[in-house]
């Protein structure tokens, strides 16, 4: 289903609300205006706030093609851009040889023609089968290192990409780009200035909880809420690395398996491994620290409801 | 994130028309680079842009859409959030409110600061009038050491020993001082003539060279680099006596290298990468001491060392980084938080050298509980209290397994006691 973008920041709440997708004021705006202005939009958070799934969303919403980069340390052009199909082009070359019709001219616009080019996702992202772009998601940029960085301006400014045995290749129309990063690194600001940014941060509990009504409808009501307060009072908890929203959904339906229908101590401990994820942090959130958050939000949960 | 855009009052929103809208951007775009963002012509056409996007109703939209554009880092955000607050209210008052606003930095800006150049400059003067005098005290001290020159027994001399002039000596050989260049191989590859895999791309360009009859196999190898060096430096009082030193040493890595990451701790962690990587050795270590606020004071390595975890080791210790502490171990708290951290540490870096002045002492023991603590989570062990031993530093970066430097020696030995 094809979807024009949206024509007002109301609008982009809608559309991403049509695709289970629950954002802040904040992210909508800087979306609406990514799609308005045609600008890359870098996002910046903690892992699991929901970066990466902006893009597929999108890409779902708008009807367009999703196209991943997956970013990581020694990714070069021929892996994101392009590379040529040699063992067919050798093929192309033997025959060629076998009919004894060598003539070198032709030979070479022949071998690096488009049937022997093999595109990759930065490649594919330039292409607009009828009319409509892609959404480019580049994920975990930071993963890369400076050389990628600096290639990408060139083709995040222009959107074109130079083949130097074909031509430079022109989006025509340009694909809606997604950047995301951990901050595992600082990426340059060069790049970043070229981009809309916005720095992804743990939803409130308001929030939270609309995120998993949508997401994990198969949860009751009062599990939801006990498992949101549970998480945002984790978050609050001195912890090497803190749980992240898909950790909540995680969670949920775990707990969806296990045929719970409330929070325990026993269940909590049990499952606490699909929501911390270092074995410092566990060791210091089990037995008496569980229970002691727990009996906490149950009764902010009950003093809520008094009230 | 948590700003809460202001009270709807004040002027220039969004539903300006044209000419005052541009012009208060343009004012705003100028606040917030005397705010100490990094805010160019190109960010300001696009602010333009983004304000006149059309569909922005109210304050908020019209807060976010110019955060996207100015914005480029999470911590640039509270200084976004006050300066939006401020200036959009009366944009009139531009000039006072940047006055009153930024206090700091109208201090920081204009103070008769001493020039760093200076002392340099009186010390070259000075230098010049007593040449004379410097040079018979040379000559002395070459007679008086048969078997060393000069310059080696300055090598060997104890930072902590050294006069004033010596120091000076110790920083200019410091200066030029060059680390060897400690390589490994990345994941990207290059073209080389001693390489074992086959460049396809090189192979099939140069065989069409002779119309495909010849197949000329071209080749590659990996290229190596400089893994990341982040430097953790103790500049707590019993240090005091290197740690002037040690900047200067510092100072020339960083400018010598790429990606190296300068931390200093005491009671606290202070990131000073940013302040070492200015050129002039007297500007970067006067930016170092205005931003540390710790100088000399006690030690908390198990606390820092935390912080450094929590805050840091995630986006500096990518990419198989070497990790050098500098420091004597002397720490006074609990040492079941260190034992806990250095471990922390040692599983997320390739490899983690301590260097410890301390080690000068020949009659040296591991007793210290700090000391104890942290050695079996480090990969080597060395002195540092002279120019050669940082001399020697580049073959601890290079995966050397000397049992001089073995950890385990100095803890088979306090044992043994």
């Amino acid at each position: 289903m094809m979807r024009d973008l949206p024509a007002s920041i109301d609008d982009t709440v809608d559309l991403l609300n049509s695709a289970r997708y629950v954002a802040d004021r904040a992210l909508a705006t800087v979306v609406f205006l990514s799609l308005r202005m045609g600008r890359p939009l870098f996002l910046e958070g903690e892992a699991g706030v929901g970066k990466t799934e902006i893009a597929k969303v999108l890409a779902d919403a708008l009807g367009r093609r999703l196209i991943r980069l997956q970013c990581y340390e020694g990714l070069d052009v021929a892996s994101a851009v392009y590379e040529w199909n040699y063992p067919a082009q050798m093929v192309e070359i033997r025959l060629a040889e076998a009919s004894g019709d060598i003539d070198r001219e032709r030979m070479t616009s022949d071998i690096f023609s488009e049937r022997f080019l093999i595109k990759r996702p930065l490649l594919q992202a330039l292409e607009a089968p009828d009319g409509l772009a892609p959404v480019l998601l580049i994920d975990e940029l930071d993963r890369t290192d400076e050389a990628f960085e600096a290639f990408l301006l060139e083709v995040l400014s222009d959107f074109q990409v130079t083949v130097p045995e074909l031509e430079t290749i022109v989006a025509e129309h340009p694909p809606i780009v997604i950047i995301t990063s951990n901050r595992t690194r600082e990426v340059h600001d060069a790049l970043k200035r070229r981009c809309l940014y916005h720095w992804v941060g743990y939803p409130d509990t308001a929030r939270e909880l609309a995120i998993v009504e949508a997401r994990a409808p198969e949860a009751a009501g009062d599990l939801a809420q006990e498992v949101v307060a549970f998480v945002q009072a984790l978050r609050g908890e001195d912890l090497f690395k803190r749980p992240g929203v898909a950790e909540t959904l995680d969670w949920v339906s775990a707990l969806h398996e296990l045929d719970r229908v409330a929070l325990d101590p026993a269940t909590i401990n049990d499952t606490l491994g699909v929501l911390l994820k270092y074995q410092d942090d566990i060791a210091r959130m089990e037995g008496s620290e569980a229970q002691r958050l727990l009996s906490q939000i149950q009764a902010e949960i009950k003093a809520e409801a008094n009230r | 994130m948590t700003a809460s855009p202001m009270s709807p009052q004040g002027p220039a929103g969004p539903d300006d028309e044209g000419g005052r809208l541009a012009e208060n951007i343009v004012h705003f775009a100028r606040l917030l680079r005397e705010a100490g963002l990094s805010v160019g012509p190109g960010q300001i056409l696009d602010a333009l842009q983004a304000a006149r996007a059309g569909c922005l109703r109210g304050r908020e939209d019209f807060y976010w859409a110019l955060h996207s554009v100015f914005v480029t880092a999470r911590d640039q955000h509270p200084v976004f959030d006050q300066a939006f607050k401020a200036f959009w209210r009366q944009p009139r008052m531009l000039e006072q409110l940047m006055a009153l606003m930024l206090p700091e930095i109208a201090i920081k800006a204009n103070p008769p600061k001493k020039r760093s150049g200076e002392r340099r400059l009186g010390e070259a003067m000075f230098d010049e009038a007593n040449a004379p005098k410097r040079e018979q005290q040379q000559e002395v001290e070459l007679d008086a050491s048969f078997s060393f020159s000069a310059d080696e027994l300055l090598r060997r001399k104890d930072f902590e020993q050294m006069s004033v002039e010596e120091q000076a000596e110790a920083r200019a050989a410091i200066a030029r001082l060059r680390l060897d260049r400690v390589e490994v191989p990345t994941r990207r590859f290059t073209p080389s003539h001693a390489g074992t895999r086959v460049d396809l791309r090189r192979t099939m360009r140069s065989s069409l060279r002779s119309g495909g009859n010849l197949i000329d196999l071209q080749w590659r190898a990996r290229q190596t680099r400089e893994p990341p060096l982040v430097v953790l430096c103790d500049i707590s009082g019993s240090m005091s006596g290197y740690t002037r030193m040690f900047l200067h040493f510092l100072h020339a890595l960083t400018n010598d290298r790429d990606r190296v990451q300068v931390f200093l701790f005491g009671t606290r962690l202070t990131n000073i990468t940013r302040q070492l990587e200015r050129r002039d050795v007297d500007e970067a270590l006067d930016a170092v001491s205005e931003t540390v606020e710790d100088w000399s004071g006690g030690t908390r390595i198990g606390h820092c060392l935390r912080e450094f975890n929590y805050l840091w080791a995630r986006r500096v210790l990518t990419q198989g980084a070497h990790v050098l502490i500098i420091t004597d171990g002397l720490d006074r708290e609990d040492a079941g938080d260190l034992e806990l951290e250095m471990a922390r540490l040692k599983r997320a870096a390739r490899r983690v050298v301590w260097l410890n002045p301390l080690l000068r002492f020949d009659g040296f023991e591991a007793r210290a509980r700090g000391i104890r603590t942290m050695l079996p989570h480090v990969d080597e062990f060395r002195p540092v209290h002279n120019l050669e031993s940082l001399e020697d530093l580049a073959s601890a970066l290079s995966y050397s397994r000397k049992a001089e430097y073995d950890p385990r020696r100095w803890l088979e030995k306090a044992r043994a006691a």
